[in-house]
């Protein structure tokens, strides 16, 4: 047993971060959600470069072949700097779509450009409050009619991979029968569009039952990134409790402040030791990934929530300003709490893959 | 990062299921029965000499002490893989070989060593722990039993005081034992570490009865105590280095635990609810029960985290206090969920339903996990002031000696 990142994943998390320390500041976020940007693109560019994109697609197919593992690396480093750009979308959902579902063609197609990030995805499955999995789009043919939104980062996105019943399909959203609208997004360092289909073009990928196994490796990188977002709040609030003084001694002194960072980091190290062991099983063990990826989904959520509320709430006032930061893991952790599928959907993953199935519910 | 064992791992962990197999089943604690203290004492010391006949215990142990000088991981295997039976394991063995080896290896005398090391491992000397006073628990350098030099020639210790909480007192043969033996400097420079014979005159162990029903803890009286000056470990003024290496030894045993939560879910598909549904359709019981798993995982592979890092020779420190604190917790947390989704008769069960007396007693003794071994505030405290770097309480006894403190 040896249960600790490698050396080169050390290095690559330390690339990572080193890289979106320097572009990524947090004034650089102010300035993007001021100007009404969907993207930091030259920060897209860069990490495309680098060869983060397409660091866990397959060579053939354009990309470094790294395992899952090495993708949740970035994952927690982007969550970190929350960074806007569309990886998630685009990467881990999109691109993995299309690598489980997708026909050898669709493959060869589409994601050579979705890991050089000449091409971004896009992916689409509510169709507004209500269950994660839409149920009200039609496809007659290959052509689909309907509307789903929100949808994350559909503005830059070239196509988006489209839920459609059980069934996944990549649409092009250059065409004239998608209209895109953008919504005013809570997480205003990811914009969110409705689509809707007016009989568009769509290529059906012939893969079946792919979008809960795609759900549940997409889980693993959403608590990487969360636990990156956790980690910054800790930082962030804890850097401020130390600095800031009163009645006479450090804020980081008082043991209310003291007990509540020491929580957080203890829901932090339970969340990225779940997170390491799902990025493990993800590409090692199968029949694990649906426990796995749901108790690193529950468990990264809590540590986010926890991280981010209760780093507004040590900064006091300041917290409640647009020039402080915490504002934007406030937000993010939002997003992230309810962009695979509510708490609920996750337990009923976790219980459902107990031993004997004693947890399936009636 | 790789989650299976190592082939020597693996050979390692073979070797341990085999002669477990052979050799634990006949030691296993009988299901349901609450047996005589005494009894279970004996069957704690039969399996210690049952683990030294085979070479397993004292595993981390150095060779020069008798022990086998193999690595934490491999220690860890091992318990693993003996966890898997209910074997007579309790205060009464960890005691010694948690608390009462280490503290002897680092600090005590070759004399003492070769009297205190092997009949330990061999259960044929079992411990118990004189530390905890009426008015020293978390603040453990409070304490104020005290020991004087006897006014003859014979270098012997004349203790007095109270002890208390002290568990299996009663039924153990020797105490490993903290007391004050200088009040005109700071409580912690005052203080002298000690072995003492349970039999000598003088000490008087009256058992306290717990909020559980039991009494496995006692106070301990010592009125004019007599040590012989060969039984002091360390030097005179040094028992605080000396309790810190048995705290130390405390905080990285508390981690093999069993699961909590699986048998709460078992429970759960089992509780009737309304409708022909059970308890674990219960969309409520649904959620604080994956939550509660999911945290049990995660401590389980932050378990994993810390036992790489002890396989390479680094010390997780106050890392090890996080799982303590996530796991008391979570199980007062579960324990007491179980007893709801039974509803009323988790307070007064059937005559014939034998899991729910285990269920209140758990649910009972989950309190202690949350206070003994470094209590839940206390971790809290550690936790943000050595892996946060936090600044420490502020502390107004520090460097006022003993006798001015109020
Ligand atoms: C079942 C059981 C078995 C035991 N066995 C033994 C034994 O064999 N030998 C032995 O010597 N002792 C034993 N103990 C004693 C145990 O070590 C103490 O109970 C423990 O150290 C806590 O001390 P205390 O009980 O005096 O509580 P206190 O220290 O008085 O704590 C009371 C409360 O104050 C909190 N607190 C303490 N310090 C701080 C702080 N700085 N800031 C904020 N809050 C704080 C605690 O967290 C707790 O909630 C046992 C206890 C139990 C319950």
């Amino acid at each position: 047993m040896d249960f600790d990142l490698s050396d080169e994943q050390k290095m690559l998390a330390e690339q990572a971060r080193g890289l979106l320390a320097e572009r990524t500041p947090y004034d650089r976020l102010r300035a993007l959600i001021d100007s009404g940007a969907d993207w930091d693109e030259p920060l897209w560019r860069e990490l495309a470069e680098m060869g983060f994109l397409g660091a866990a697609i397959p060579e053939a197919f354009g990309g470094l072949g790294m395992g899952e593992l090495d993708l949740g690396v970035i994952s927690l480093e982007l969550g970190r700097a929350n960074a806007a750009v569309p990886f998630f979308s685009s990467i881990v959902l999109a691109a993995d779509a299309i690598r489980l579902a997708g026909s050898e063609e669709q493959k060869q197609r589409y994601l050579p450009r979705l890991a050089s990030g000449e091409l971004v995805g896009c992916f689409a499955t509510a169709e507004g409050p209500g269950p994660l999995l839409g149920r009200g789009l039609e496809l007659a043919g290959d052509a689909l009619t309907g509307s789903k939104h929100p949808v994350a980062d559909a503005g830059v996105a070239g196509i988006a991979v489209v839920q459609c019943g059980a069934r996944l399909a990549i649409v092009d959203l250059e065409q004239a029968q998608v209209t895109r609208t953008r919504l005013d997004s809570f997480d205003q360092l990811r914009p969110h569009y409705r689509l809707d289909f007016a009989g568009a073009r769509a290529e059906v990928m012939p893969g079946e039952n792919a979008i809960e196994i795609l759900l549940d490796r997409a889980a693993v990188q959403a608590a990487f990134e969360a636990v990156g977002g956790a980690e910054a709040c800790l930082e962030m609030g804890r850097g401020y409790v130390m600095e800031r003084q009163m009645f006479g001694r450090p804020l980081a002194s008082y043991q209310a402040i003291k007990h509540k960072l020491a929580d957080i980091a203890v829901a932090i190290e339970l969340a990225r030791s779940n997170a390491y062991y799902a990025g493990w099983a993800t590409g090692t063990s199968q029949d694990d990934l649906p426990a796995a990826a749901a108790a690193a989904r529950l468990t990264a959520i809590k540590a986010f929530e926890l991280a981010a509320r209760e780093n507004l709430q040590v900064h006091g006032g300041i917290g409640y300003t647009f020039e402080a930061n915490c504002h934007f893991y406030y937000r993010r952790e939002r997003t992230l709490s309810v962009n695979l599928g509510n708490r609920g959907h996750w337990a009923n993953r976790l219980l459902d893959a107990q031993p004997g199935s004693q947890g399936k519910a009636a | 990062m790789d989650f299976n064992d190592t082939p020597a791992e693996a050979a390692f962990r073979a070797e341990a299921r085999s002669w477990l197999a052979a050799h634990a089943p006949a030691h296993e604690m009988p299901v349901g029965i609450k047996l005589e203290d005494t009894d279970e004492a004996a069957r704690g010391r039969a399996w210690m000499r049952e683990l030294f006949d085979g070479e397993w215990s004292g595993l981390t142990f150095p060779k020069a002490l008798g022990g086998r000088g193999l690595s934490g991981v491999e220690a860890v295997i091992f318990a693993e893989e003996e966890g898997k039976y209910n074997l007579p394991k309790g205060p009464f063995t960890s005691i010694g070989t948690g608390m009462a080896l280490p503290v002897i290896a680092k600090h005590g005398t070759e004399e003492q060593r070769r009297t205190f090391i092997e009949p330990t491992l061999k259960g044929e000397i079992t411990w118990c722990q004189l530390f905890s006073e009426p008015a020293a628990g978390s603040d453990l350098a409070a304490l104020r039993t005290k020991a004087v030099r006897a006014d003859d020639d014979s270098g012997d210790w004349i203790v007095n005081g109270q002890k208390v909480w002290s568990s299996w007192a009663h039924l153990t043969d020797w105490g490993i034992l903290v007391v004050r033996t200088d009040t005109a400097v700071p409580k912690h420079k005052g203080l002298t570490f000690f072995v003492v014979d349970m039999k000598t005159p003088g000490i008087e162990t009256r058992p306290i009865r717990q909020i559980s029903g039991m009494s496995e803890f006692n106070e301990t009286f010592l009125t004019d105590v007599r040590i012989p000056d060969a039984n002091r470990i360390g030097a005179v003024g040094e028992g605080w280095a000396c309790c810190m290496t048995v705290l130390m030894g405390e905080r990285l045993g508390s981690g093999a635990h069993r699961s909590g939560v699986e048998p709460i879910l078992d429970l759960a598909a089992r509780t009737p609810a309304e409708d022909g549904a059970t308890m674990l359709d219960d969309k409520a019981v649904r959620l604080a029960l994956a939550d509660a798993l999911a945290e049990e995982q995660g401590e389980r592979f932050f378990q994993a985290r810390l036992r790489t890092m002890v396989s390479r020779g680094e010390n997780p420190g106050a890392l090890a206090g996080m799982i303590k604190l996530a796991y008391a917790t979570r199980q007062q947390r579960v324990l007491g969920l179980g007893m709801e989704l039974q509803g009323l008769s988790s307070i007064a069960a059937d005559p014939a339903d034998s899991f729910t007396p285990d269920l209140q007693y758990d649910y009972i003794y989950s309190t202690v996990m949350r206070i003994a071994g470094g209590a839940d505030e206390v971790l809290r405290n550690q936790i943000a002031e050595r892996v946060l770097g936090m600044p420490g309480e502020i502390r107004m006894d520090k460097d006022v000696p003993f006798d001015r403190l109020k």
